[in-house]
Formats: C-alpha cells, structure tokens, sequence
C-alpha cells in the first residue's frame, strides 16, 4: 500500500498523491519514509522534500513546517511551500544574490541567512542548482 | 402650474431608483464574494484539522505542556479583547454585533477589577472605541475583506508578544461565525492561554498508550510543541478571520437585498401617489377649461351657444352629424 501525500498550506492544500517513498530534511537530518513506517512527528527545515510518485519525483520547496506521518498517511503543514513546477527561477536566484551580499556585509544577519536556506532550496528543488 | 407637487415627487422616484440601482450593484457583489470567502474557509480547513491532530498526537506523546502560550495566570490583570469586524459598514448588524460583544467583555473585565487591552481588526470597530475614548491597544486594517493568512501572522504574533511578555493575562477573541448562508452568530472564544491543548496534554498522560503512543517524535515531543504552539494559534486567527469576512458578506448581501426591497416598494408608492397628484392636476384644468367656455357662453347671454358650434360650426363641417340631425340637437336643448 503507497504512502498517501498531502502537502497542506494555512490557505489551502497544495498537493496531494500517491507515493512510494518520501525524503525529507528534518532539525535531525534527512529521513526516508517507506509505508509502513511508524507514527512520526518532525519539524521540517528549510529544504527539498522528494514525493517518489510512479512518474517520477515530484520536489517541493519547504521554507519551514511539520511533517506528520501516521498509518501511511503523510501530512507535511508548511506556512510556506512550493511545488517545483510554481517556482520562479529567476526570482529565487535573484534572493541568494541579494542574501549572499548581506551576509557578506554580516555574516551574522540570521535573517539573510534564512533567506539564503530558503532560495537554496527553491533552486535544488526547481532542479536548477549549480 | 402643472404640479410643483408633482415635480417634487417625480425627482424623489428619481432619487430612490438611483439608491435601489447601487444597493441592487452591492449585494450581487456582496453574493459573489461570500461564495469566494466560504471557498477560502473551505481551503484552509486541512491545515486546521492537520496541526489539530498533531497537537493531539503530541499530547498523547507525553508532551509537557510548560510553553509560555500555555501558562495560566494565577491572577488575571488585563484582558486582551480581539475584536474582529469590518473595515466598512453597510452591512446590517454585522460591526454592532461584534462592539456590543466587546463592551460586554470590557464590562466583565472592569467588574474583575481587570484593565483591558483592546485589538481592533477593521476600522468600524477602531472608529466606534475611539470616538468613545476607549484605550486601543493595536488596530488593523485593510484586512477585513478577504483576510490572508500573513495578515492572520501579524495580529497573532503581535498578541503572542503581548502575551508571553505578561502584557496581558488572558485574551478572548470575538468574532462573527459563519454557521450557513443564512445564520452569521457573535462569537466569543478564549484566544490564550490555550485551554484545549492543556486539556489535551493532561488527557494525553492518562491515554492507555495505545496505537498514538508510538510516535516518533523529532527532536521531541516538547521540541515539536514549541514550534508548532504559535503556529497553531495563527491558524485559529487565521480560521476566525476567515468566517468573519465570510459572514460579512454575507451579511451585506441581506442587509442590501432589504435595501433594494424597500426602495422598490418606496418606488411604487411614490409613483402612485404622483399618478393621483397628476390626475387632480388634469381634472383641475379641465374644469378650468369648462369653467372658462361656459362663462364666455354666459357672456354672449345665449342659452344657446355650446362649445359644440365653436368647435363644430356648420360652415366648415355640414356633414357632421349635430349639423344633420336638428332634430338630435332641438331635442336636447
């Protein structure tokens, strides 16, 4: 039995399939999600999530949420997430330039360096990085 | 001559058809965006009932419920109102509703011998405490109509503040829910501290430890909850500012449809009682006219001169039936 995907924003659900195997990113490290896995309850950090579907991967940007896994039904809750396909390219790398100036003024500034996470991960998952 | 009366009546008509043509303009917009608003609550309910879950499974988890949104004040000194309403009015009892919910509460937290803090979402609410020189702690606007989900953040992460800085010891939150189409109902809710999740974690510790217990938390239960606390308080806020744009529209659209009601009803009385001012305008004339003609007749002292030869003479009309039969006229006269 495939893993059921949902991909839930505050404003609406974003995405929802099938899946045979899930990666993702946690504040623990990357973990793989095969059904039949046991309940499971993460916060997720800014990365890519990988949906293993029968055509293929479908990525997702995740910038910050929970990922919530129980009897194969996997929830990930993201206040802010983008599919591959919705991702603008040229915008994402346009935000790691600027990020990438400021915290070469400061490399300290914590919210250039969210910044820098969150278009790294649009352009990994957009297939785009370098 | 002809009737200032009737002049005066026929540009109120005018002045009715004109309101009845906005208000008419008003609720199909009003129609249209209630759809949209429900469709709006529609989609954010996944995420509510999602996190609401995980909250339970985290209690069931064991997690322990010391995070600053859950501490219970032992002593309430300033309430936090959050009032939401509209940013316009027009809109039947919808902003009264929600002021006469907060006053209540104000009154309830004076006789606890509370201060408030008072949070205004929508500029009716902010005009009506203001002018009565009420202390307005925060006001938004511009969010009332179709609310998102950054502007649910703002509020929400402003009154966090509020409150794990002690600003503020306890926060209700009032707002219109929409229960269908046609109930729109005040609601009051306790905001924070969060009273269900602490129920929750309590319940959660006695669980027989059945198939929930297994979860795998990471970092840990307590780790998880104190991330995902504040984001469940901006998706209550979120979801009650939703149902309040809905159920504001949804109030226009009947407070304007009354609207149009009336003034079509305002219409048709109006344009009868032109009708009958016309009427006795006319028959006033007439009568004039016959007044007139029969005194020139008196004039000329002939009991036999009618308006008819004047306007029939025989000269001009010998085929014309009066002209035919004397008899028809000797007859009469």
């Amino acid at each position: 039995m495939p893993l059921q995907v949902e991909l839930v924003s505050p404003e609406r659900l974003l995405y929802e399939g099938e899946s045979t195997e899930v990666l993702a990113r946690t504040v623990e490290g990357e973990i793989g999600f095969l059904p039949g896995h046991i309940p499971f309850v993460g916060i997720l950090l800014p990365g890519v999530v990988q949906v293993y579907t029968g055509d293929g991967i479908q990525k997702i940007a995740v910038h910050s949420g929970f990922i919530e896994l129980a009897n194969d039904h996997l929830t990930l809750l993201s206040d802010v997430a983008e599919l591959a396909g919705d991702i603008d390219v040229d915008r994402a790398r346009a935000a790691l330039e600027r990020a990438e100036q400021s915290l070469a003024a400061d490399a300290d500034d914590a919210d250039a360096q969210a910044a820098k996470a969150r278009a790294e991960a649009r352009l990994s998952a957009s297939g785009t990085a370098d | 001559m002809a009737g200032a009366k009737e002049r005066v009546l026929r540009r109120r008509i005018a002045s009715v058809n004109s309101t009845k043509k906005i208000t008419r303009a008003m609720e199909l917009i009003a129609a249209t965006r209630v759809v949209k608003a429900m469709q709006r609550a529609n989609e954010a309910r996944p995420y509510a009932t999602q996190i609401t879950t995980v909250i339970e499974n985290l209690a069931a988890g064991g997690a322990a419920a010391n995070h600053p949104l859950l501490r219970q004040p032992e002593q309430v000194n300033r309430v936090g109102i959050i009032a939401i309403a509209g940013d316009r009015g027009l809109a039947g009892p919808y902003n009264a509703g929600v002021i006469r919910a907060a006053e209540k509460q104000l009154d309830g937290a004076r006789i606890d011998g509370a201060d408030y803090a008072l949070i205004l979402c929508g500029k009716k609410t902010n005009d009506y405490f203001r002018f009565r020189g009420f202390d307005i702690a925060e006001s938004y606007e511009g969010m009332s109509d179709s609310p998102t989900y950054e502007d649910a953040r703002t509020v929400a992460n402003r009154v966090m503040e509020m409150f794990t800085a002690g600003d503020v010891d306890r926060v209700e939150l009032i707002y219109t829910e929409f229960v269908s189409m046609g109930t729109q109902r005040v609601t009051v809710r306790r905001f924070l501290p969060l009273e269900s999740t602490e129920s929750m974690a309590t319940g959660g510790s006695v669980d027989d430890g059945g198939a929930l217990a297994e979860f795998e938390f990471e970092p840990s239960p307590d780790g998880v909850l104190q991330s995902l606390l504040p984001r469940y308080v901006e998706a209550r806020l979120y979801g009650a500012m939703l149902d309040a744009a809905a159920s504001e529209h949804a109030n226009r659209q009947r407070a304007m449809k009354a609207a149009t009601d009336n003034a079509e009803e305002l219409k048709l009385k109006l344009t009868r009682e032109m009708n009958s001012v016309r009427q006795e305008a006319i028959t006033t004339e007439i009568m004039e006219i016959v007044g007139g003609a029969e005194a020139l007749a008196d004039d000329r002292g002939s009991s036999s001169d009618l308006l008819l030869d004047h306007l029939v003479p025989a000269h001009l009309f010998p085929d014309h039936p009066d002209q035919r039969d004397p008899h028809f006229r000797k007859h009469h006269v």
